[in-house]
């Protein structure tokens, strides 16, 4: 079970380095739209320092939204997919590995990368730590949530687009406590609870998620 | 027992249930108009002007039912749709598909009337309360539900990737409700909150229970209305449908 997993996301990963634009485009997404926003509301330090728990957070959300068509697209196109529906092994298996080869591709990626772009909103060292492992801590999430509306939107017209409105709703909770955390450490505050609370939506929705994924993926493919 | 386990089968095919919710349509219109004037009635001309916050309350008769409609919509909608996912009954999908915009329209009336009365009384058309946040979310997950289905063309997958998708919205309400709650609760000083209401006067209690009423059967009616056509629309290429249709041009003519 586990080698099963651990092939799938070895090859999910070769993939994507052997295709690595696409992932270091998501990044700088990223990357371009937060550096917008002290463009679009002026440099105040005291503006930017209030704003960046926020603006980070989003920024993350929309930048994992677009990678998410990825997840299976690819694989429905050259009848990969059909393949691993037929496997011996369960499909939420399938999904599982899936789910972390996004993560390691892009929510690990962006949690590394995001202090460098809170120096740029003049977050504190303490801000800038909380923001790294809120973003550890929340991607897994947004991976597992991700897959479902990937799943669902695969092959239909104007995909896009309804992934983010199927997609974003669900990612609320995450965001709050994502950026309630990092608040929380600005405001001298302890961000225990919101991580414990991040934490138990990452468990919960990675350990979840495969099902309906699976279901959909069937739904998809029948 | 066993007769009537048939009959309710018997319901859960189209050619069936289409007679059925015609007969049914009249009566749910006729409840909801008497229910709409009883409950309109009792909140314009019965109850009593509110001590703080003078005639402007009345909106609640119209804005308190709709919100219970659109949460309690949603939750019938995810039931339809997950029956349908489980047994694979037809008439399951084409009931979520009916229900989907009657509750985006409660959400939606909530909002709006909730608006109103805010301006009002707060002195603001929206603040970032729990309650308002997590009914604007309700609104985007009908949203996503209804975009989901009319986005493909097969009405099987439409129905069954669309009932994979409030049963996950359906989970998620309550995560998201309290999310929200504790989010509003650490950020903002305690504002104005829904929740602390007066205590409420009798006579408001069943203006408000009558409109609730109307807006159920409402509900219902315009469901079963949206849900023959939709019968109609789906089953176009079967006997009884032509047969219908037949019958309907004849009674023109």
């Amino acid at each position: 079970m586990i080698a099963f997993v651990r092939a799938i996301v070895a090859r999910d990963l070769r993939l994507a380095m052997r295709r690595r634009s696409d992932v270091v485009s998501a990044l700088f997404f990223f990357i371009i739209v937060v550096s917008l926003f002290p463009l679009g509301v002026g440099p105040q330090p005291e503006l930017l320092r209030t704003l960046a728990p926020g603006v980070l957070w989003v920024a993350a959300l929309l930048a994992t939204m677009l990678s998410l068509p990825r997840l299976f697209a690819d694989d429905l196109r050259d009848g990969t997919l059909e393949q691993l529906l037929l496997a011996p092994q369960p499909l939420g298996l399938t999904v599982i590995g899936k789910v972390v080869a996004h993560w390691l591709v892009c929510g690990l990626p962006l949690a590394l990368l995001a202090p460098v772009l809170g120096l740029q909103f003049d977050l504190p060292a303490d801000g800038l730590k909380t923001l790294t492992l809120s973003l550890l801590i929340g991607t897994p999430a947004l991976s597992g949530i991700g897959a479902i509306g990937a799943a669902l939107t695969l092959g239909v017209r104007g995909s896009g687009v309804l992934l983010s409105l199927l997609v974003l709703p669900l990612y609320i909770p995450v965001l709050i406590f994502g950026a309630g955390a990092v608040d929380a450490v600005a405001t001298g505050m302890a961000s225990d609870a919101h991580l414990s609370l991040l934490g138990a939506l990452a468990l919960g929705g990675v350990f979840f998620a495969p099902w309906p994924t699976a279901a959909a993926l069937r739904i998809a493919l029948e | 027992m066993s007769n009537r386990l048939i009959n309710w089968y018997r319901f859960a095919s189209p050619q069936a249930f289409y007679p059925l919710a015609g007969r049914m349509i009249p009566w749910f219109w006729v409840l909801a108009a008497v229910f709409g004037v009883i409950g309109l009635y009792i909140g314009f001309l019965v109850a009593p002007t509110d001590a703080q916050q003078g005639e402007g309350y009345r909106i609640i008769f119209l804005h308190v039912p709709a919100s219970w409609m659109s949460m309690f919509i949603y939750v019938v909608m995810a039931f339809w749709a997950g029956l349908g996912l489980a047994f694979n009954f037809r008439l399951s999908g084409m009931m979520a598909q009916a229900l989907a915009p009657t509750g985006a329209l409660f959400a939606f009336l909530s909002l709006w009337t909730g608006a109103l009365w805010g301006k009002p009384m707060w002195g603001t058309w929206w603040v970032w309360d729990a309650r308002l946040t997590s009914e604007l979310i309700l609104l985007f997950l009908y949203v996503g539900f209804i975009a989901l289905r009319s986005a493909i063309d097969d009405p099987r997958r439409a129905d069954n990737a669309s009932a994979v998708l409030a049963l996950v919205g359906v989970v998620n309400v309550p995560i998201i409700y309290f999310s929200v709650k504790w989010w509003n609760t650490l950020h903002q000083g305690s504002s104005v909150s829904l929740t602390k209401s007066p205590s409420m006067a009798t006579t408001m209690l069943w203006g408000m229970l009558f409109c609730a009423l109307a807006c159920w059967m409402y509900a219902i009616a315009v469901a079963l209305m949206r849900v023959r056509t939709i019968m109609l629309e789906r089953e176009r290429n079967t006997e009884w449908v032509r047969a219908e249709i037949a019958r309907g041009e004849a009674a023109e003519a």
